[in-house]
């Protein structure tokens, strides 16, 4: 029998922030991503290299330790296309530490869409392309193979398990949402509704979520959270011969979301150390989660599923009218923007795709008043709103110089 | 004459409407002291003496804008400015100003012209420590900047006071008369209506029309679109919303309008967000606060100006628009719909209207030019000559009571 293990999976992603893209821009100059002013919550230069000194470098720093002490620690990593773009342009040391993580053998590259987009739900074309690229863009700086897939947000449903499946993906991750999974544990490998061949790996979101939300939370009973109360729980979670522990988590939960100074670090690298010490335990990637364990049964998700919020659905990106609008125009112009065949206008255009600029439209949290509960470099989701949208119709106009038609 | 802007330091139409009234006056022989409540030098105006009620920068007092009757005078470090925490305190001491003014000058006024509830307090005292007649000029009341309904108190009582002890009132329409009469019970024949008028010589400062400022817009008329504006600030006053929903029902009619809203102001989150729920958004368009080649632009890119307020004093904006070259659409609601004959007018409550005469318009050219032609003859002939003339055969007939009653 097989070792019981965690299948540790961080999401790597920083998105093309829409600098304050007004009216008198639209139409007059097309640059949609480079904020001027230095001190901006929207220069996504100055956010990039805040974000590489305390997250990218001393996380991977620390991870090459780990996999350097620890023969069986393993982790699995989905970086975007838009964040490869920033390092490579802003931070290469950064691109290169991830390098070199990859060398180890130890760390597989999950696949996913290049521009973090929510393109399944709007173009299938688009989407495959979007996969396609990411693919090869991981080719090309790791040279690695993906063979396990997330949608951005780990937006999931039967459909896009069955295109996976069709695609030859062998692993797919999703939430393990309570309502969804019923009587059932997220801590194996499932066969999702009309699949053949692929693995379903579910978020045990309450451990995940102890370290992505709860970690320096000082209102929370268990705060300060210690690798051994952590070890505990851990292992509370596989008794009864449980195979697996998916911890899914934002990469940027080490160092950013949590700071340095809540001693994250010290607590994920004592707790590595902690679970390995056990000989039953061990540390699986995601491939190998899928590949040395059959599915417990088959799961069934017809309506999608995110990792967001306690509803876990789409109404942080699409729940508004204004998302949906913005969304609708810039999915709209698809055709348009491809038969240009002109890189940089189809590059921008994918820009805009990235689910971050929606996400700052978000009005439902802000109608409570809770904003703090909502990360946004923008004053208000209207500002966010005005801002894409503006960049849209630019986008359009170029469309309609670049084919000398009409359609505005 | 009392006042609380000039421009260049204005935040919005009393400025500009002072501003003409006096130099019209000036230019017809009146001689003027003129009282704003902040410091600053008006390097445009020789037609008047302007005296500096206060230490306030223009700029401080422009938090104090003329149409907020409440509002603290906000500073990063928590600090007051001058000592004046709010509007109340810049009133008492402009008033103050005004008796130590009188106290040391002596002057023998004809009369006392006081603008709006800024000034009324001033106006009042002034008038007890000269025995000259006090005229109120009302360019709003608190009734139209609340939307039409009661306001601010304080504001409301202020200006009861005033209208009270006026000698003469002047409002600057008939739907302001009206909402003198009855919201403040002043009997018709106290308050006469002198409608605002344009120079139109104050726009001849080389200007000429940016096509590249609204690009997108151009564009969008190149394919036939029609642009509709309101340059406005978004507030409740203003009735926007109504504007919004017509534009969507006149989309359902004629697809090709596009509607440019230039101005900024608390409703704004809540005309996005309708605009959204309409399905429209992409066909708004949202400037911001502008000033300059960037406001005049405005008018200019724009085919058909709509004032959509429910409750306009006046609305000087659509005589700029008509300047500019737009065909106007008016609610019955404004003064200035007084005054204009070429024009179409409605309901401020009747979308179903509204959006009608959009479509009338974005799909005739024939009627388009024949509005924006017309209107152009018409708002010209509107003279701030003509105003300071009525005027000033007030000031004589006031006095001339006074001294008979006394």
């Amino acid at each position: 029998m097989s070792k019981r293990g965690i299948t540790l999976y961080l999401h790597v992603h920083q998105p093309h922030r829409v600098r304050d893209y007004t009216v008198f821009d639209t139409a007059a100059n097309h640059n949609y991503f480079t904020e001027p002013d230095p001190l901006s919550g929207r220069n996504n230069e100055r956010i990039f290299r805040k974000v590489a000194d305390k997250s990218y470098r001393p996380m991977n720093a620390l991870l090459q330790k780990m996999l350097d002490t620890h023969p069986d620690f393993k982790i699995s990593l989905s970086i975007t296309g838009t964040l490869i773009e920033q390092a490579e342009q802003w931070a290469p040391d950064v691109i290169e530490s991830f390098q070199n993580l990859v060398k180890t053998g130890r760390v597989e590259i999950v696949a996913e869409t290049y521009y973090h987009s929510l393109a399944f739900f709007y173009s299938r074309d688009e989407f495959v392309a979007q996969v396609e690229a990411h693919k090869q863009k991981i080719r090309e700086l790791f040279g690695v193979e993906t063979s396990v897939f997330r949608n951005t947000e780990l937006a999931y449903n039967d459909e896009l398990a069955q295109w996976a499946d069709g695609y030859g993906f062998k692993g797919i991750l999703a939430e393990g949402w309570d309502p969804i999974l019923d009587w059932r544990s997220p801590n194996f490998v499932y066969r999702p509704e009309g699949t053949e061949k692929i693995g379903l790996l579910l978020k045990n979101y309450r451990l995940s979520d102890d370290l992505a939300f709860r970690f320096s939370n000082r209102a929370w009973k268990e705060w300060p959270l210690t690798a051994d109360t952590y070890t505990e729980w851990a292992h509370a979670a596989v008794a009864d011969n449980q195979p697996l522990i998916n911890l899914f988590m934002d990469y940027e939960t080490f160092g950013e979301h949590q700071w340095a100074d809540t001693g994250i670090f010290e607590f994920f690298e004592e707790f590595v150390g902690r679970w390995l010490s056990n000989e039953d335990n061990t540390f699986y990637t995601v491939s190998e989660a899928v590949e040395k364990h059959e599915p417990a049964g088959t799961i069934s998700m017809p309506a999608t599923v995110t990792w967001a919020d306690a509803e876990r659905d789409l109404t942080a990106w699409l729940g508004n009218s204004m998302q949906q609008e913005a969304l609708h125009h810039l999915y709209a112009l698809e055709k348009d923007v491809m038969r240009t065949q002109d890189l940089e206008l189809i590059a921008d255009w994918r820009r805009l795709q990235t689910s971050d600029h929606a996400y700052y439209m978000c009005t439902k949290w802000f109608t409570d008043g809770d904003v703090h509960a909502y990360f946004s470099p923008y004053e208000s989701p209207y500002d966010a709103f005005l801002a894409f949208m503006n960049a849209v119709r630019d986008m359009r106009w170029r469309l309609h110089a670049h084919h000398k038609t009409g359609g505005l | 004459m009392l006042g609380w802007e000039l421009p260049p330091h204005n935040s919005g139409g009393l400025g500009v409407a002072c501003y003409h009234l006096a130099k019209a006056l000036a230019l017809q022989g009146t001689t003027i002291d003129f009282v704003v409540p902040y410091s600053a030098t008006h390097e445009n105006i020789d037609f008047m003496t302007v005296h500096n009620a206060t230490k306030l920068s223009p700029l401080e007092r422009y938090g104090l804008g003329a149409y907020d009757s409440q509002f603290l005078l906000d500073r990063k470090d928590g600090a007051d400015v001058a000592g004046l925490k709010d509007i109340r305190d810049v009133q008492r001491q402009y008033t103050r100003f005004i008796e130590r003014h009188i106290e040391k000058e002596q002057p023998t006024y004809d009369a006392i012209h006081a603008h709006d509830w800024l000034t009324m307090e001033a106006g009042i005292r002034a008038k007890q420590l000269t025995d000259a007649p006090l005229i109120v000029h009302v360019h709003s009341t608190e009734f139209d900047r609340s939307g039409g309904g009661s306001g601010n108190p304080i504001a409301r009582e202020i200006e009861y006071q005033g209208l009270i002890v006026a000698d003469r009132i002047i409002a600057v329409s008939e739907v302001t008369k009206q909402i003198i009469i009855s919201q403040y019970g002043i009997p018709a024949d106290k308050i006469e209506v002198m409608h605002n008028a344009i120079d139109v010589t104050s726009f001849d400062d080389g200007y000429e029309y940016d096509r590249r400022t609204y690009r997108y817009l151009e564009s969008l008329k190149s394919e036939g679109y029609t642009i509709v504006s309101a340059v406005t600030r978004l507030t409740i006053q203003k009735g926007l919303t109504n504007l919004i929903r017509a534009m969507a029902m006149a989309t359902q009619k004629y697809d090709r309008i596009a509607l440019l809203l230039a101005g900024d102001g608390e409703q704004r989150n809540e005309l996005i967000q309708l605009a959204s729920d309409l399905g429209i958004s992409d066909k708004v368009f949202f400037t911001g606060f502008v000033r300059g080649k960037q406001w005049r632009d405005a008018y200019s890119v724009s085919d058909i100006f709509v004032l959509s307020s429910v409750s306009e004093p006046f609305g000087l904006t659509a005589l700029e628009a008509a300047h500019h070259d737009t065909a106007l659409i008016l609610t019955r609601q404004s003064g200035v719909a007084e005054v204009l004959n070429n024009v179409y007018k409605y309901d401020f409550w009747d979308v179903t209207r509204l959006a009608d005469q959009l479509v009338g318009i974005a799909t005739s050219y024939a009627l388009r030019d024949t509005l924006k032609e017309n209107v152009r003859r018409e708002y010209a002939k509107i003279s701030w000559d003509d105003v300071a003339t009525k005027l000033r055969t007030l000031y004589v007939a006031v006095r001339e009571r006074e001294r008979v009653l006394v």
